[in-house]
């Protein structure tokens, strides 16, 4: 009975969102205003079942790990946003969480993004054993990630034989990395309306099995 | 009286060998422990031997290496589930499942992984291994006690290369930030994206019509949501100037509050902190979907003249600019992620690629702080091409008079994936 019901108000609603497609009406404000409100209560809920309660309230009260008390006030200070006159304290907990994260970050990011990048575009041109078209693959891509790099030069202007007409490759080869990225990700939009359609004719109309 | 001195060291051997058993014991451990043995093994699946722990390098503390011997006869097992639990504690209730290992890949792993059940240092613990049917039976073997307990590293040893790298950048950062302080001219190329901000925000108040920014829907922590903010104060100022209104929805609390902060203090910086509108910044939801729908009713109904979005965006970034295209609004988007720019550069007017969105904000302040450290990039960014180049070079060294001086160049970047 509840399944039921359930499958008719998802079926329903994904209609009213679809009726954007043909211009803003008042289901598809329906719909927007429902989805905003319930998935805001919704989060706020989720938050304090699988964050606040168990890892803050719990070990509280159950008399332990008195140094949550810290993340537990610094927590409460962004609520001081509601009283004007303090609300200077809530930059505490912004700046903290800012600075820490920054702090975590630049290692993590220094690593996977600088020297495992790097280490990637070190490739070997050719050894034993390689078939041509990977040889040809490791040139092109040493010489892609070259011409990427000199695209996003700031400070030289992109003019003469390295900077002008490297980075016009470089911007070449990062427009082709986008269309091979672009085709990919529709694939797996598509999946998802194929997804929805099946719903609607499965679950729903049991038009398809 | 020399009797005495004799005493002193052979006291100290003695009193020394129990340390040294417990040190030896740093390896392998294990002894069984006996009185708890659990029910006999059926003799359907055979159980797994003895159980090894070590201590992880380089951790905080929170990782053990923990490992076991295969039975004997591995017919039927699908995978190993391991249990541990805080030596001393009884009861069943008292072991976790911390690891499910499949029987073809190899008996071990760093325990201490899992938020839900994290190792504690100086904590000694218990571990059992059961061999499991594909319908999950379990068959256990015998409890273990780990002889030696999880310590904490003050140093990483396999960070060294990231804190070389880290430092020469920074200090490169610093040294052109300085230099720009002093007074020195340094030059930034023309950004088309960057360029059409104030023209799309001049069509705003020409029209009579809002501006939308989305500053992504990411967490502040995200460098491209910091740069959104970064552009939002600057975009804001001149919102404050012109008079024309703003709409900033937020999808993150945190990033939301900063938001605010942001543009009311670019309307006080304008010297109009009365046009400040205390409804233009706020929050929608944090659900990604909903927070679209959202967006794109706004975009329908309010109809800005002119739509940025910039920042961190997911699988949402084509339904936002595809409204807003439909809409009519003239849109200037940027991120740093990959898979979405294609998105953007099919449907907004101006997009920013990755590390342009960074650069925005040097380019719309000019102040010489931000015009240097932007300087300080390129300098990384050229060693960074340096190394390639010499990779290169090498690569080709090595194929003509096959030496491998492109493997000690590799060497010299390489980090551990897992560390």
């Amino acid at each position: 009975m509840y399944e039921t019901i359930g499958i008719w108000v998802g079926a329903l609603f994904t209609l009213a969102i679809y009726s954007f497609l043909y211009k803003e009406n008042p289901i598809y404000r329906l719909a927007e205003h429902l989805v905003v409100g319930i998935s805001a209560g919704y989060g706020m809920a989720i938050t304090y079942q699988i964050t606040v309660k168990p890892r803050l309230i719990d070990p509280l009260l159950s008399g332990d790990h008195w140094i949550l008390l810290i993340p537990g006030i610094l927590g409460i200070l962004y609520i001081t946003r509601f009283i004007p006159r303090i609300s200077w304290l809530s930059r505490y907990p912004i700046g903290f969480y800012m600075g820490t994260s920054m702090g975590v970050y630049f290692p993590l990011t220094m690593k996977a993004n600088v020297l495992r990048q790097l280490e990637g575009a070190m490739v070997p041109l050719y050894q034993s054993g390689m078939a041509w078209y990977e040889v040809t693959g490791n040139i092109i891509m040493i010489l892609g990630t070259l011409a990427a790099l000199i695209y996003f030069f700031f400070s030289k202007p992109h003019k003469g034989l390295f900077f002008g007409t490297g980075s016009k490759i470089g911007i070449w080869v990062i427009m082709v990395g986008f269309g091979a990225t672009f085709g990919f990700t529709v694939m797996g939009r598509i999946s998802l309306l194929i997804g929805r359609i099946q719903y609607l004719l499965g679950d729903w109309l049991h038009v398809i099995e | 009286m020399r009797k005495n001195w004799i005493g002193i060291p052979a006291l100290m051997i003695l009193l020394l060998l129990p340390s040294l058993s417990v040190a030896q014991g740093d390896d392998e451990i294990l002894t069984p422990v006996a009185e708890e043995q659990l029910e006999e093994p059926d003799p359907g699946l055979d159980v797994p031997g003895a159980v090894t722990v070590q201590d992880k390098d380089n951790d905080a503390g929170d990782n053990l290496l923990v490992s076991f011997e295969l039975p004997a006869n591995t017919e039927g097992i699908f995978a190993y589930n391991v249990y541990r639990r805080v030596a001393g504690e009884l009861g069943e209730e008292a072991w976790n499942l911390v690891e499910v290992i499949p029987a073809e890949e190899l008996p071990e792993f760093i325990d201490g992984y899992d938020p839900e059940y994290p190792i504690s240092t100086g904590v000694l613990y218990e571990y059992r291994v059961a061999s499991t049917t594909v319908d999950g039976e379990e068959f256990f073997g015998p409890i273990f006690e780990a002889g030696i307990v999880s310590k904490g590293e003050i140093y990483h040893t396999g960070k060294t290369k990231v804190l070389i790298a880290g430092g020469l950048f920074i200090f490169l950062i610093f040294y052109y930030f300085g230099k720009a302080q002093r007074g020195a001219k340094m030059y930034l190329r023309p950004i088309a994206g960057i360029e059409a901000i104030d023209e799309a925000i001049g069509r705003a108040t020409e029209m009579g019509k809002p501006v939308l920014y989305v500053p992504g829907l990411s967490g502040i922590a995200d460098v491209a949501t910091i740069a959104s903010l970064t552009i939002l104060g600057r975009v804001a100022k001149k919102i404050a100037l012109y008079q024309t209104p703003l709409i900033v929805p937020n999808r993150d609390p945190i990033v939301f509050t900063v938001a605010e902060e942001v543009v009311k203090q670019a309307y006080l910086e304008a010297g109009r902190p009365d046009a400040y509108d205390p409804d233009s910044v706020f929050f929608l939801t944090t659900s990604q979907f909903a927070f679209v729908a959202g967006v794109n009713g706004m975009m329908m109904r309010e109809k800005p003249a002119t739509n940025f979005y910039l920042g961190m965006f997911w699988a949402e970034s084509l339904l936002l600019a595809e409204t807003g295209s439909l809409s009519g609004a003239i849109q200037i988007a940027g991120t740093d992620a990959v898979t979405q720019l294609p998105f953007f550069i099919t449907t907004c007017d101006y997009t920013l690629i990755g590390e342009e969105l960074y650069a925005a904000s040097a380019y719309l302040g000019r102040e010489p702080k931000q015009i240097g450290a932007l300087k300080g990039q390129d300098a990384c960014k050229a060693i960074i091409m340096s190394f390639i180049t010499v990779a290169l070079i090498f690569g080709i060294i090595d194929v003509v008079a096959n030496t491998h001086i492109l493997d000690w160049l590799r060497d010299l970047v390489t980090t551990p994936i897992i560390e």
